[in-house]
């Protein structure tokens, strides 16, 4: 049941190319739907009962947010898909950008025909250079071919792609950033509302996506929304790319239905490096709140599963980690990391992440106080939710999330000044 | 609403961009400029940094910026935030080969510490160092999406991963 979706031509031998992708029946689906002019109420309503999503990390429904776009107000609208894939531990847009760009390229104007969007800019992050040269040549040989450009198969529907490359700040995943990162400033997020949907690039209304969101649009056009959904669970429809990395043996991205056990992807990629024992998970990258090894491998990779475990699924990026961890050191990496890349526009984000760094740093190095984990806890509490995008919290949840569940540890390191384990 | 949105442009488009780079590069400019809408120019301030900046050996000076911010009509100092805004402009001279090295956590519990300390060794450079013949750069870098493959690094626009001291050697014996 693996392999249904963003990866459906992974068995192929290059199967970025266009040809490749036509003979599985690309592009199929946006022919269907220019030359039926299907309306695009339709697709959006299908969409909507995909149960679709968002694969970015906040995991908001994609019809729905399309359906915020009043399609009938003159003037241009913008699709805009998110490939700045910064979120550590996430690398599942790079394979989707490197072997499998024309379906992304399909469900992008497939989307701009359903908002009445004419214009789309794909932004990639700076240092995926191979994969910005793939995306490149896919666009030129969708455009060479007729699939991009002018009056579309003569259904008066005209679509312009471009890419946009970024230049290193993950802080230009957050869409707001993003769209002023496109406008040629500075990646600041801005306060919300209003939303993108309203007033989004240049001021105008634009949807943006995450790159596998997007990808996923041509297959659910073609198989069905109820299809997709079933492949999933309950909230949870279709199937999802999983980045899983850290001690195991063979880490990568896999294509599973959500709904499976988090033991069996386990298992797909190799299980624990070198006979070590699971410790801990950090199931939907950096930014989720860590969940206890035992615990994790009970768990179903869905949204409600991971959320009712106390943390969530974010962008599908599982980070395993094995006993010989010092969980001190992973969270200070981790903290080190929000401090580096915040913006600086808010005071509770740009000052309390580096207290939380440098608090952790002197746990981490032997100079910790009794005093500290208190301090911690209630520095959290002052970050989370005062800032005006979700860098903030996203700093404080593995905080949280590790004296939640490894406190001894810190403690530990506070009264004997040397880690617990190594 | 209140809101506005226009492009940071300066009063007066300046004159003479012609003389500002030489044509391949304007053209190589020209083609982001194309991509976005007419009056939004700056759009393609990232993209024109990044080429000037590789056409100057890696590092941005405060007199390109300042062509660039003629040949886009934007105001000096908006450039000047951009440039200092990403990573991956540098505002001082680096080596030739810029080694970009992961130590976020997937790279760090794959061994990314004594990566970092064997091209320290190596090339006998510090972290945010360029070595005494200018050949190396070795920077720290947060989570470059290819986690599957740590420990890893970028040089140029190339990635290397599943890194061993042995796979390092030979990468940068291959480097001129
Ligand atoms: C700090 C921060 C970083 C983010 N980074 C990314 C990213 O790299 N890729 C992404 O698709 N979404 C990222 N997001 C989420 C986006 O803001 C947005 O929710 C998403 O692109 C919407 O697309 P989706 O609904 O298809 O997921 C980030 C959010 C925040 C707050
Ligand atoms: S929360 Fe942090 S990253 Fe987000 S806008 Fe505020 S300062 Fe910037
Ligand atoms: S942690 Fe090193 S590439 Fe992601």
């Amino acid at each position: 049941m693996a392999n249904e979706v963003c990866f459906r031509n992974m068995d192929q031998d290059r199967p970025w190319l266009l040809e490749q992708y036509r003979s599985r029946g690309g592009y199929e689906v946006l022919t269907g739907i220019l030359k039926e002019k299907r309306s695009p109420e339709s697709i959006i309503n299908e969409v909507k009962a995909s149960g679709l999503r968002g694969r970015g990390g906040a995991g908001f429904p994609t019809g729905l947010k399309w359906s915020f776009i009043s399609r009938n107000t003159p003037g241009q609208k913008y699709v805009v898909c998110n490939s700045d894939e910064g979120e550590p531990g996430t690398f599942k847009d790079r394979d989707v950008l490197r072997y499998n760009p024309h379906q992304l390229i399909e469900g992008m104007v497939i989307a701009g025909y359903a908002i009445g969007a004419t214009c789309g800019y794909n932004y990639i992050r700076g240092e995926f250079w191979e994969p910005y040269e793939r995306f490149e040549a896919a666009l030129e040989e969708a455009r060479a071919a007729g699939f991009l450009g002018k009056d579309l198969f003569g259904s008066g529907f005209d679509f312009e792609l471009h890419s946009h490359l970024g230049a290193g700040a993950y802080i230009c995943g957050e869409e707001t950033a993003l769209l002023e990162s496109i406008e040629g400033k500075k990646g600041q997020p801005r306060y919300k509302p209003p939303f993108p949907a309203h007033f989004g690039l240049y001021g105008k209304p634009t949807i943006i996506n995450n790159t596998e969101s997007l990808a996923s649009i041509p297959v659910i056009l073609e198989k069905g929304g109820e299809w997709f959904k079933a492949l999933g669970v309950e909230n949870s429809g279709g199937s999802k790319l999983f980045s899983i990395s850290g001690n195991i043996k063979n880490p990568g991205v896999f294509e599973i239905p959500l709904g499976t056990p988090f033991s069996e992807l386990l298992e797909m990629a190799g299980g624990m490096k070198d006979g070590s024992r699971i410790k801990a998970v950090i199931p939907g990258g950096s930014s989720a709140p860590v969940i206890p090894g035992e615990q994790m491998m009970e768990l179903t990779m869905d949204y409600d599963a991971i959320a009712k475990a106390g943390s969530m699924l974010g962008s599908g990026a599982v980070i395993v980690l094995d006993e010989s961890n010092c969980m001190v050191k992973v969270l200070e990496r981790m903290s080190y990391f929000y401090y580096e890349e915040s913006c600086g526009q808010c005071t509770p984000c740009r000052e309390g992440t580096g207290w939380l760094y440098r608090v952790i740093n002197r746990i981490e190095t032997g100079r910790g106080r009794p005093e500290d984990l208190a301090l911690l806890d209630d520095m959290t509490t002052k970050i989370a939710g005062r800032t005006i995008c979700a860098l903030g919290d996203a700093a404080a949840m593995p905080v949280q999330g590790m004296l939640r569940h490894f406190r001894e540890e810190f403690e530990y390191h506070i009264a004997h000044k040397r880690c617990l384990v190594g | 609403m209140g809101f506005k949105n226009v492009p940071m442009s300066t009063a007066k488009p300046s004159e003479n961009k012609e003389s500002l780079f030489d044509s391949k590069l304007r053209a190589e400019i020209d083609k982001w400029i194309a991509k976005y809408p007419q009056e939004w120019r700056q759009s393609a301030v990232m993209a024109a940094l990044m080429l000037v900046q590789e056409g100057n050996g890696g590092y941005l000076t405060t007199e390109l910026m300042d062509k660039v911010a003629a040949y886009l009509d934007m105001a000096p100092i908006a450039v000047y935030e951009v440039a200092s805004f990403y990573s991956m402009f540098e505002l001082k001279p680096v080596g030739k080969h810029k080694v970009c090295v992961c130590t976020n956590v997937s790279c760090m519990i794959n061994g990314s510490d004594r990566i970092v300390e064997y091209l320290e060794k190596k090339l006998d450079v510090k972290l945010g160092q360029t070595s005494k013949d200018g050949k190396y750069s070795l920077k720290e870098v947060e989570c470059l999406g290819a986690c599957g493959g740590a420990p890893m690094f970028q040089i140029g626009n190339k990635y290397y991963e599943n890194l061993t001291p042995e796979l390092i050697d030979s990468i940068l014996d291959g480097l001129e």
